[in-house]
């Protein structure tokens, strides 16, 4: 069993941290339904930036291709913890 | 044993005074959006640029590599005669012979500088100064040991207007500036090298595809998606090397002056090589466009000009291109 693999809970306080600083969303409004694009209004450009941030955060590779089907912050947070178990 | 004689140089360098000629056609948002389908709003949220400046038929390279030239010259208090080098940085140049700075040393009266052109894309005056700086310091800048450098390019010539990803970015202009010997350091080292697993990321058309009659230049061809992502992963990291390289701490840095190539990749390098809020950061891509290897010096001449930068400050300049290449370091400004 992995120490260092984050909970959910703190995987979903960092994916808010980050897109507080890339794209000035207010931490709170970073929940687990909201649609990154849609309902958080995040471009395609601070999408790449987010993904590059929560890459060095997690220690973890999301190829382009799987950046695609990132499209809720749920999405983010099922995504960080499979590829937690499978590093 | 033959023993041959060395050049023997000096131990800083310095940049002196700069000069700077801007495209006078100013276009904005709002116009460019009649040549392409897009919003002003869409253009200045993506990029920072509200509007851009293109070079009128009259204004071409060499008319504007000699307009920052000459001032720079001035402002350095230099005479055309003590040239003793010229490097000119520029992509928009487009006979293969003789360089740019050939028909510059001539319109400028310098009798007979070392001159040569180097393609370094938006890299290219930060490689200049480098360069410059190496002549100086190993003796190889002539009897007075001044180089003038210039960053000058006609970006509009070589922009796809059907080409959604690119069509708005660009712009025309020249800065130029004077480097010479110097008591104290003012040139950090430069922190510069190239991924060349990326060098088709942004690449020129090559002329024999340039389709008859529909251009006269060969367009830049880029992947933004590819560029954007390398700007805030690695050329930030670069930033960081940069400022570590010249022995200070981001505290003690007055400004930085990236290349001006879009405002959101400022934003993401500001972000992650977490520079202070006291440093000034330059946003002069909002009036300007992306002017490629003159972008930096330009910027550095309007800084001074208008009292946001001051001389003996400290300044991070950072280009970064197509190549893909990059060159970071700190100076003194003058």
């Amino acid at each position: 069993m992995a120490d260092n693999t984050a909970s959910t809970a703190e995987i979903l306080t960092k994916i808010a941290e980050i897109v507080n600083d890339v794209a000035g969303v207010p931490n709170e409004d970073v929940k687990p339904e909201k649609s990154f694009v849609d309902d958080l209004d995040i471009d395609s450009l601070s999408m790449v930036e987010i993904v590059y941030s929560l890459q060095e955060a997690f220690s973890i590779d999301i190829p382009d291709d799987d950046v695609k089907n990132l499209r809720t912050v749920q999405d983010a947070v099922d995504y960080i913890e499979k590829a937690q178990k499978t590093a | 044993m033959t023993t041959l004689t060395t050049s023997t140089g000096a131990q800083y360098a310095r940049i002196l005074g700069t000069g700077s000629h801007r495209g006078s056609r100013v276009v904005t948002n709002e116009e460019m959006c009649t040549m392409i389908d897009s919003t002003p709003e869409w253009i200045e949220q993506r990029t920072g640029i509200k509007e851009r400046r293109w070079a009128t038929k009259d204004e071409t390279v060499l008319a504007m590599a000699t307009d920052a030239g000459r001032q720079a010259l001035e402002r350095a208090g230099v005479n055309p005669e003590q040239v003793g080098a010229i490097i000119v940085a520029s992509v928009s140049h487009h006979i293969p012979s003789p360089g740019l700075s050939d028909y510059l040393a001539r319109e400028l009266g310098c009798p007979s500088p070392a001159t040569f052109d180097i393609s370094a894309a938006c890299a290219g005056f930060v490689y200049a100064l480098t360069l410059a700086e190496s002549l100086v310091r190993a003796g190889h800048a002539g009897a007075n040991g001044f180089v003038l450098i210039v960053g000058v390019e006609r970006l509009s010539d070589m922009t796809n207007i059907a080409d959604r990803g690119t069509a708005f970015l660009f712009g025309d202009g020249a800065g130029a500036a004077v480097v010479r010997t110097s008591q104290t350091p003012a040139i950090s080292p430069a922190v510069w090298g190239s991924t060349p697993e990326n060098v088709k990321t942004i690449e020129n058309q090559r002329w024999t595809d340039v389709p008859d009659g529909d251009t006269d230049f060969p367009v830049i061809q880029m992947d933004g998606h590819t560029v954007y992502k390398w700007a805030l992963s690695e050329v930030a990291d670069h930033a960081g090397e940069a400022i570590r390289a010249a022995g200070i701490t981001p505290e003690q840095l007055d400004i930085f002056l990236p290349h001006q190539a879009n405002d959101r990749i400022t934003d993401a390098i500001v972000r992650h090589v977490h520079l202070p809020e006291s440093v000034m950061v330059c946003r002069d891509i909002a009036e300007m466009g992306n002017t490629s290897s003159a972008s930096i010096p330009i910027a550095m001449d309007a800084m001074l000009h208008d009292g946001r930068a001051h001389s003996g400050q400290t300044a991070l300049i950072i280009g970064f291109g197509a190549g893909l290449v990059y060159a970071g370091q700190v100076i003194v400004l003058p």
